[in-house]
């Protein structure tokens, strides 16, 4: 079976194929975000050296995961909208924007909520937190750039380069934060050596990683939709679908 | 054409040079700060001197940005630049190195004085000059990008800091840091290393990224 790929690009169609895909991919998010959470707090056993409160990571973990890569997934989609003109794909890129920032957040809040309890302290400037506050700053350029620029067009565009420059960026700024870490000899503490996992453990964290994963989807379709019911106001699907006749 | 839009673009600063004296002072105001802010302790100081100055000229250059295109996209300059059959990249380096020329270098060149303000020893001056020397060039030919996308927008100024200082963050790491691993007795060289790849770089991709930018920008 060949799938014309080249009928999705069109927002038109894409719009009542993300809008039957929503349903299922919030079920999935639904379902898998309360086993995840029940192994994570009741099954998952307490370790023995952080005791209870290593139970956010089922939280930061995922979300972490999730904030890098979806700065590539946007950068990736923003790079294809600019090469090959597609509005649907710097639609996508703006639509994943806002879900890639609050992931970042969750993981630096949850973050600061771990290292309370496990550290004596609510941050160190430890390398992989400041590159996820740096990655937090890109996030908040992306999408500041583009609110600020009026045209969406002129905005798909722009907002395109300064992802590809972003995403660039990304290995450079995280190594040099990592060598400045070492540099500095660092905070005592570091999050590289993880212990080993209890199973439970392991399942449970990636089930919420699944979990995140199928929440993403449906938010971006969901918020994919909105856009394009926003830029394609003016044109004749739009108005049918209201059941307006011009 | 690259030396033509150089010159061109000294001449408007030596005929405008309040503008040029502006960002240096705002430079020099900048790190006589924290003196005051943090007190006058010069241990401290001594070990604060190489980031703070490399912030503050994060900052001056970053802040000097506006002008890099918007003067000409006023007066229609840059709509002629996109016309000419001179490669746009060619141009945009042009102006690259003149805003570096007319930014950057009169904060290499203050550094040192700036320096011996927090007490910092005569081979720590050295390189940290050095340091701005090989660091500078790069945040114009960052900062030019952010310029461009933010061209004509309203809030530009506030917003090419979003957009430029996050990208900024590996200069700024290993130019003051280069000062910190000389006085800590350990070699800069890698720092130097570091600072010129960026530099290369930036070199290559900057340009291309700025004009094709300005093309988005001025569409």
């Amino acid at each position: 079976m060949s799938i014309n790929w080249y009928k999705y690009a069109s927002p038109a169609s894409f719009y009542f194929l993300a809008g039957r895909m929503i349903p299922y991919f919030s079920i999935a998010a639904i379902v898998l975000l309360i086993v995840g959470l029940y192994i994570g707090f009741f099954v998952a056993p307490t370790d023995f050296q952080q005791g209870e409160a290593y139970r956010i990571i089922f939280i930061h973990v995922p979300a972490a995961w999730m904030s890098m890569f979806l700065y590539v997934v946007m950068a990736f989609w923003a790079g294809i909208g600019l090469a090959f003109n597609t509005r649907l794909s710097s639609m996508m890129a703006t639509a994943i924007a806002p879900t890639g920032a609050m992931f970042t957040f969750i993981a630096l809040w949850t973050g600061a909520w771990w290292g309370k309890p496990m550290w004596g302290t609510w941050w160190v400037w430890d390398a992989r937190l400041t590159s996820e506050l740096i990655l937090f700053f890109l996030y908040i350029g992306f999408m500041s750039l583009q609110a600020a620029i009026d045209d969406p067009r002129r905005a798909d565009k722009a907002g395109a380069i300064i992802a590809l420059v972003g995403v660039v960026n990304i290995p450079i700024i995280y190594f040099s934060v990592q060598w400045w870490n070492t540099l500095h000899q660092g905070a005592s503490v570091s999050i590289a050596q993880s212990p080993k996992m209890a199973t439970a453990m392991l399942a449970g964290m990636l089930i919420m990683a699944l979990a995140v994963w199928m929440y993403s989807i449906a938010m971006i379709l969901m918020r994919a939709r909105t856009i394009i019911l926003e830029r394609e106001r003016h044109t004749a699907w739009v108005a049918e679908l209201k059941g307006i006749t011009r | 054409m690259l030396t033509w839009v150089i010159r061109r673009d000294l001449l408007l600063a030596v005929r405008r040079q309040a503008d040029v004296l502006t960002t240096l002072f705002f430079f020099i105001i900048v790190v006589s700060l924290f003196p005051l802010g943090v007190g006058p302790e010069m241990n401290t100081l001594r070990i604060m001197a190489p980031g703070i100055v490399w912030v503050a000229a994060l900052l001056a250059s970053m802040l000097s940005l506006g002008r890099m295109f918007s003067n000409d996209y006023l007066d229609g300059t840059l709509e002629q630049i996109l016309l000419s059959p001179t490669s746009l990249s060619l141009l945009v380096l042009g102006k690259m190195l003149s805003h570096w020329l007319i930014t950057g270098v009169p904060l290499v060149l203050m550094a040192p004085v700036l320096g011996i303000q927090y007490d910092l020893p005569f081979s720590a001056l050295v390189v940290l000059t050095l340091s701005l020397l090989l660091g500078t060039p790069i945040l114009s030919l960052i900062g030019a990008i952010g310029a461009a996308l933010t061209l004509g927008l309203r809030g530009g100024g506030v917003l090419v800091s979003l957009l430029v200082l996050p990208l900024y963050i590996p200069v700024l790491i290993f130019g003051a840091g280069a000062v910190e691993a000389s006085t800590a007795g350990l070699g800069f060289e890698a720092h130097f290393s570091l600072l010129g790849a960026f530099l290369l770089v930036s070199l290559v991709f900057a340009p291309w990224a700025t004009a094709a930018s300005l093309r988005i920008s001025m569409e």
